[in-house]
């Protein structure tokens, strides 16, 4: 048995864990847009969430382990709560979040044996797309102002780039619905291939730029699949229904044929 | 030894001032029971003793999709009140994903109530009104539902309709001359400007629609559509078309 690690190597142990396990799961795609920031998320359950609301103008968007994001968000929903009751709603910003949670998460990263095996985005909708936040937090509590779009989970290192080129910020909303969609269907499919996700396989949701207080809304049911269909009819074969990704797969570990846009 | 003149229950309250000089008192707010849901509106004054301290106050608000909370008595305590419990409303529905139920939020709002027992004994005393779209009611018609509340927590379900405040005996006693079950929203809409005219009319703390100042009643609904405020233009409508109602006959 071995007395002794080094940092390095401890460092590198959890990381690694850490990524593995974020690894295993879908994805979810955050994205501004015309009337606000969209949240995509492949997620066949409809009651734990893994999208949510944080406050007037701000969402969280998360994969990994659900216990332990869902913990992150309810501590980021009681924080802003107490700010905003403390001090004005205008006094909570999605910058303030961010940095609270990449305290949080860096340091349970750095104390504790098991890293939190989670990413999460904490996105604020503002006056004009370009203005509007999107923050990335990693396990490892460091975290990224990304604008305009991003990607966390499973495989996004092969989607983002597809993403990010196709990305502009006057998009409507269903073509960035689209766009996030074409994304999740250009993995996991067998043998490389697209798939087709089906609006019960989606959760969606919107901070809507035109609202005033309370934007964050749910797009689910009806409106959802309406929204769908108003994607072009030209889709690829239907080859996998969803649970095509394999375990223990690392991102950029496969080469998967580039995103069929 | 023993002095009993020491225990709680025994010693005398602070003397001299009087609470109404200290603070803004709110004063009259009702509520009523329609065909699609339930309004509420208040009268826009705060009094502190025979003086007005504010023409334009507000003391009916939105507390969440479906429901209203007003109040009357002490306005500093009364507006700190209904501003938590919207956060508390807001915060439960985020967390837990779902909204309370009607009851819950009208329990929660007797405890906060009387969590302030002890100020109110001295004198800043506020209570609450509630009202909402119950989304668990059987039919519309039966959604419309309105709570009332006592500074030691008691919880009471009104049958159609409520008023509170200074001027909720003269309200009260218009609103039981004038109210029908199955009224429709805009009916009530009226009505509960009469009311509140009614009251101002008795009741010196309490404002009447000031066509001067175009400061008018703060009307409120709550129906399957949701929590909405009458525009600034619809109150006004409603409120001279009561004025020039009393024109013609002064007791409506």
């Amino acid at each position: 048995m071995q007395f002794y690690a080094s940092p390095e190597q401890m460092m590198r142990d959890r990381s690694e864990y850490a990524r593995k396990n974020i690894a295993r799961g879908r994805n979810t795609i955050v994205l501004t847009y015309s009337g606000g920031v969209l949240f995509v998320a492949e997620n066949l359950s409809k009651s734990l969430h893994k999208i949510g609301e944080i406050y007037d103008r701000i969402g969280f968007a998360a994969v990994g382990r659900y216990n332990e994001f869902e913990n992150l968000r309810r501590a980021g929903v009681r924080m802003a709560d107490m700010n905003g009751y403390s001090y004005d709603r205008r006094d909570v910003t999605a910058l303030l979040l961010a940095q609270a949670y990449a305290q949080v998460v860096g340091a349970i990263f750095t104390e504790q044996t098991k890293p939190f095996e989670v990413e999460i985005c904490v996105a604020q909708v503002n006056q004009r797309p370009e203005q509007d936040e999107l923050y990335r937090i990693t396990y490892d509590g460091s975290v990224t102002d990304e604008p305009g779009v991003l990607a966390m989970g499973g495989q996004s290192d092969s989607i983002s780039g597809g993403l990010r080129e196709r990305h502009r910020p006057d998009l409507p909303l269903e073509g960035a619905l689209r766009l996030a969609v074409d994304a999740l269907q250009s993995i996991g499919g067998e043998g490389g291939q697209p798939r087709t996700l089906s609006a019960d396989q989606l959760e969606v949701a919107v901070l809507d730029r035109a609202r005033t207080g309370r934007t964050f809304r749910r797009i689910v049911g009806a409106a959802l699949t309406s929204l769908l269909a108003a994607r072009p009819a030209a889709e690829a074969p239907t080859t996998d229904q969803g649970t095509g990704e394999a375990p223990g797969e690392t991102p950029g570990a496969t080469s998967p044929s580039p995103p069929a846009s | 030894m023993a002095a009993p003149e020491l225990l709680p229950g025994r010693r005398p309250l602070p003397p001299g001032v009087a609470a109404g000089e200290l603070a803004p008192h709110g004063t009259t707010i009702v509520a009523i029971v329609s065909a699609e849901g339930v309004v509420m509106a208040g009268d826009r004054r705060a009094t502190m003793g025979n003086l007005i301290a504010n023409r334009d106050v507000e003391k009916v608000y939105r507390a969440d999709e479906y429901s209203l909370v007003g109040m009357a008595g002490t306005a500093g305590v009364g507006l700190e009140l209904v501003k938590l419990f919207q956060v508390e409303l807001e915060h439960y529905e985020k967390i837990e994903g779902t909204m309370l139920s009607l009851d819950g939020k009208a329990n929660r709002l007797a405890t906060m109530t009387r969590n302030n027992l002890g100020a109110a004994l001295q004198g800043l005393a506020a209570i609450p009104l509630f009202a909402g779209f119950d989304l668990a009611a059987p039919s519309p018609d039966k959604a419309g539902r309105i709570f009332s509340f006592d500074v030691a927590g008691g919880i009471y379900e009104e049958d159609g309709y409520h008023a509170l405040g200074s001027g909720s005996l003269f309200a009260k006693s218009a609103l039981k001359k004038r109210y029908r079950p199955g009224m429709s929203t805009d009916e009530v809409i009226r009505l509960a400007v009469e009311a509140l005219y009614d009251a101002a009319d008795e009741d010196t703390a309490t404002g009447g629609p000031d066509v001067t100042r175009k400061i008018y009643p703060v009307v409120m609904t709550a129906t399957a559509e949701g929590a909405r405020r009458l525009t600034d233009e619809e109150s006004a409508q409603v409120a001279e078309a009561v004025v020039a109602g009393r024109m013609e006959n002064p007791g409506g």
